[in-house]
């Protein structure tokens, strides 16, 4: 046999031969229209007409004009803010499931989160804005009983709004991998801590918080990555001050027409975005670290 | 001590109310009788149900999305089969990196899809059609699928297939008398959630629908319409409660499995 | 002599850098129920997986039946295995699962039918065959999986640990049902175990396996009788072992110095494993006996008890014999009239030369 031969019957082969039509499709419909979009990003087009030399402009543009700078700014800003809020909302919910649910009910209290999320996506955020706005529930309800005198006008079309509607969203999202890490600490470590006669609050902040951090981890990638993303969200509950970048790149591509400068803005979007990512990865591991 | 108890009830009570409240309110208004949707509430009426029964350009978009969820569901289905028994039964080179691709799409923003595919499409000088669309979801909920049946996959005793093949059989007969029978409801699960996905996905449908609109397209368009804004609840209500219905169909087929192969129930997939 | 069923020959299997198989030679008699033994990791199920045809040898040759097994894929070769986890498909029937192999042969449909309710009553389970396998006993799933390989009328059956999930009592009866099933069907039977009192019970012969390599092939009497090295001698049974220097060798004798008992001459038929690099005597602690009121003995050596261990039937007495750390077990049968020494007693400890293994 000759050594083709024995790797062709080898695991490696059998395994890379099965997963290749999954892959090429991936790499036919993610890789090679990414990098597509990257030489898009560095053409440029006036009206209709696009010219295929290789140009930074757009990139210029995207990085220095005032209106994209702090479009972006913003972006950057209510995706932290909503993950912080996700992560903060959903972190006390995934424990009290782990450890105050029997075992039994665990599987039915992750279902009783995760319905909500099956709302048609478009019919829940257009709902917030009934709760939220001017003749709202939540006006209606406070003015109902008589807490407020006027209509609360500041809970809707702007950044609050954005906030609070994209972390309703995200929160199932966020709720599963922290349960998931919570579920994996073991059980004995949290006892052991008591035996040694650390407090409630001094075992969660030495045991079980630094043991379930990666489940918080990925929550926060899970959730901040895509809401960059978002551009019905702000369109329907933002007003003119809660628009974000994906609004912008989703007009340059089709009413503008500048396709290239929405190209460049979607790569510099993803890039800062990644960068943040890493930055926070890398300052967990510090913390976990020096945790130990 | 009791205290301290009571504060984290009510904080998970007031959590479930936030996270409910826009379900709830969805089929309140179905029923509301009146044209605006807003408080206070009218009366009960079927009559936006009604509306929605001689609507053409909706029934036109149902089927577009059904038509695309069902055949999203099918190919995302195979490659995610394919995927998750490669990657859990054989060790190949680079297999990690080659997971952590596929499974991309799940934390990219899906208007990055979305522009991607544009770019492509266009390039190339294709035209728009549902088959973009189809494309784009397939490439979303690969990974969904890929994580529901590399879990059927795991539980599956490697011993069962050598035991088939003891016997005489084919591996390709052990595929299909052994293999695909005990991931069944891991299949199941991963057409009904991919179905469920696909049938509500807007942000990249919107971006590469062409002349035909999909459901969630046509009900973007009808959002600026207050008038049409009670029968969309009405639609609204019963989109939650068929995907309510295929998710326990989904739950219950796993279920199923996981009884059938002996191992320990460990919570949803949900 | 009729040729072996399973031959074997410098069998390698290397999995990266480790090897879990060298060089093994091995021939399986038809007909016998062979054992392979040997403590955990030592690479049993491996060899075990070579002759099924799951795992590829890297290097050495596997004849069953005089053919050989290079490039034989499983499906087609003629043994069959039961697995240590039974590998019951868990979504048929008990008779469907029996049917399985059956029908992958294409047999008519009532000859299938027939040969399954056969094997379902061989292995006692007569009216079972509707029955779902899932939520099977483990001692039923043994039998479905026992039935499912040998209705296919395999020349070997490959049984990896069978017996090693179930609890005692099922596991004593199952061990003799097992021998008594071998009987029945004639069939080779290769059983992996890591049980010593299991293989000594159920085999006509056992190979003892250490760190991929087989240390000793032999019946069971002689495997425990005359044992081939310290190791082999101390993983079958309790042995004693004592030190021991060669002074010289004369034809079919061998002179040592032995501590404790002092210069001996033994025949070189007591060197089980050769005389090349032995440095020990060993004996089993029933060859041992205490002496008592005017009992005699071949050979008798002073000796103070240390330890005495009851256990009703019998007494084991740790004793300590001059000129030597460690002390020494002897088993006495409890027998009418003889009284149990205390701990500090002198004793006379009886020998004979002949019950003396010189081993490695
Ligand atoms: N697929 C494998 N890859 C790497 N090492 C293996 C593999 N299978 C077995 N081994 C190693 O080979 C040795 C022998 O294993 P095995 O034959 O299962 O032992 P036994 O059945 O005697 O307990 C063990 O040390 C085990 O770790
Ligand atoms: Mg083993």
């Amino acid at each position: 046999m000759t050594w083709f031969q024995k790797w062709r019957r080898g695991e490696g082969a059998q395994g890379l031969f099965l997963i290749s039509p999954t892959l090429a499709f991936t790499l036919l419909l993610l890789a090679v229209p990414l990098v597509m979009v990257i030489v898009l990003s560095f053409w440029t087009q006036d009206y209709l007409t696009l010219h295929r030399t290789f140009s930074l402009e757009n990139y210029r543009t995207a990085w220095t004009e005032p209106m994209y700078q702090y479009l972006m700014a913003r972006s950057l800003k209510i995706s932290m803010l909503v993950t912080a809020m996700t992560v903060l909302l959903a972190y006390p919910v995934a424990y009290f499931i782990s450890f105050r649910v029997s075992p039994k009910r665990k599987a039915m209290w992750i279902f009783l989160i995760t319905i909500p999320f099956w709302t048609s996506y478009l019919m829940r955020i257009f709902l917030w804005k009934v709760i939220l706005g001017y003749n709202g529930v939540v006006n209606g309800s406070l003015m109902g009983l008589g807490v407020i005198e006027q209509p609360l006008s500041f809970i809707l079309y702007n950044q609050n709004a954005v906030v609070l509607t994209l972390a309703h969203a995200w929160v199932p999202f966020a709720i599963l991998p922290i349960f998931v890490a919570l579920e994996r600490v073991d059980r004995s470590l949290i006892e052991a801590a008591e035996d040694l006669g650390d407090t409630k609050w001094r075992r969660f902040l030495r045991v079980t918080l630094p043991l379930s951090m990666p489940g918080v981890i990925a929550a926060t990638i899970i959730v901040f990555i895509p809401t960059i993303g978002d551009y019905v969200t702000p369109r329907l509950v933002g007003g003119p001050n809660g628009l974000m970048i994906a609004n912008m790149i989703e007009l340059q591509f089709k009413k503008a027409n500048d396709a290239p400068l929405g190209a460049a803005l979607a790569i510099s979007a993803m890039i800062i975005v990644t960068c943040v990512a890493l930055i926070f990865i890398w300052l967990n591991k510090k913390y976990i670290r020096e945790a130990k | 001590m009791l205290r301290k108890g009571h504060i984290f009830k009510w904080y998970i009570g007031i959590f479930l109310v936030f996270l409910y409240a826009p379900a709830i309110l969805l089929p309140v208004f179905a029923f509301n009788d009146s044209s605006i949707v807003s408080f206070p509430l009218k009366g009960f009426t079927t009559k936006w149900f009604a509306v929605l029964q001689t609507n053409e350009t909706l029934h036109v978009a149902v089927g577009n999305s059904l038509m695309i969820a069902v055949t999203t569901a099918l190919f995302s289905t195979l490659f995610g089969v394919l995927a998750a028994r490669a990657s859990t039964r054989f060790v190949f080179p680079a297999r990690r990196s080659i997971m952590g691709f596929i499974m991309l799409p799940m934390v990219l923003p899906e208007i990055i899809i979305g522009v991607s595919l544009l770019v492509v499409i266009i390039q190339m000088g294709f035209e728009l059609s549902l088959w973009s669309i189809i494309l784009g979801h397939i490439l979303i909920c690969t990974p969904f699928c890929i994580a529901i049946l590399s879990s059927a996959f795991m539980n599956l005793d490697q011993s069962l297939e050598e035991a088939s093949f003891d016997l005489g059989q084919t591996r390709w007969n052990t595929f299909w008398l052994v293999i695909i029978p005990l991931v069944m409801p891991g299949i199941v699960a991963s057409l009904l959630i991919a179905f469920t996905i696909s049938l509500d996905e807007f942000i990249i449908a919107f971006f590469l629908a062409g002349t035909e609109p999909t459901l969630p397209v046509y009900i973007w368009g009808q959002l600026r319409f207050p008038a049409k804004l009670p029968s969309l609840m009405a639609l609204g209500t019963i989109l939650l409660v068929l995907s309510i219905s295929l998710l326990l169909v989904a739950d219950y087929f796993r279920r199923r499995g996981i009884r059938k192969t002996g191992i320990e129930n460990t919570g949803g997939f949900l | 002599m009729t040729q072996p069923i399973i031959q074997l020959s410098g069998l390698d299997k290397f999995y990266g850098n480790f090897q879990a198989l060298s060089q093994v030679d091995l021939d399986i008699k038809t007909g016998e129920f062979f054992s392979l033994l040997g403590p955990s990791g030592c690479g049993k199920t491996t060899l075990l997986r070579s002759i099924a045809g799951f795992e590829t040898p890297s290097a050495g040759s596997l004849y069953i039946d005089g053919q050989s097994m290079d490039g034989v894929p499983a499906n087609k070769r003629p043994t069959n295995m039961v697995f240590q986890s039974y590998a019951i498909f868990p979504h048929m029937s008990v008779a469907e699962n029996v049917a399985y192999g059956l029908k992958a042969r294409k047999l008519p449909k009532a000859e299938i039918k027939t040969r399954v309710t056969d094997a379902i009553a061989m292995v006692g389970l007569q009216g079972f065959g509707e029955r779902a396998s899932h939520g099977l006993s483990g001692g039923q799933r043994q039998r479905v999986a026992l039935a499912r390989a040998l209705v296919l009328k395999p020349r070997v059956l490959l049984l990896d640990e069978p017996l090693s999930a179930l609890d005692k009592k099922l596991r004593e009866q199952m061990q003799s049902e097992l021998r008594q099933l071998q009987r029945a069907v004639g069939i080779t039977f290769v059983l992996v175990t890591h049980d010593q009192e299991e293989a000594l019970t159920m085999s006509d012969r056992i190979a003892v396996m250490f760190d991929g390599t087989i240390a000793q092939v032999a019946t069971p009497q002689d495997l425990y009788g005359q044992p081939c090295s310290r190791r082999v001698a101390n993983f079958i049974g309790m042995m004693n072992f004592l030190d021991a220097k060669i002074l010289s060798t004369s034809g079919e004798t061998v002179d040592v110095d032995v501590q404790s008992f002092g210069k001996l001459t033994l025949p070189l038929g007591q060197a089980t494993g050769g005389l090349e690099g032995c440095d020990a005597v060993g004996v089993r602690p029933e060859m041992l006996t205490i002496l008592t009121g005017s009992q005699t003995a071949e050979r008798e050596i002073e000796a103070v008890v240390s330890e005495v261990f009851y256990y009703g039937d019998m007494t084991y007495y740790d004793v300590r014999l001059p000129f030597k750390e460690e002390s020494v077990t002897i088993t006495m049968r409890n027998t009418a009239g003889r009284s149990i020494l205390g701990v500090g007693e002198k004793a006379r400890v009886g020998w004979s030369a002949s019950s003396l293994l010189l081993l490695k």
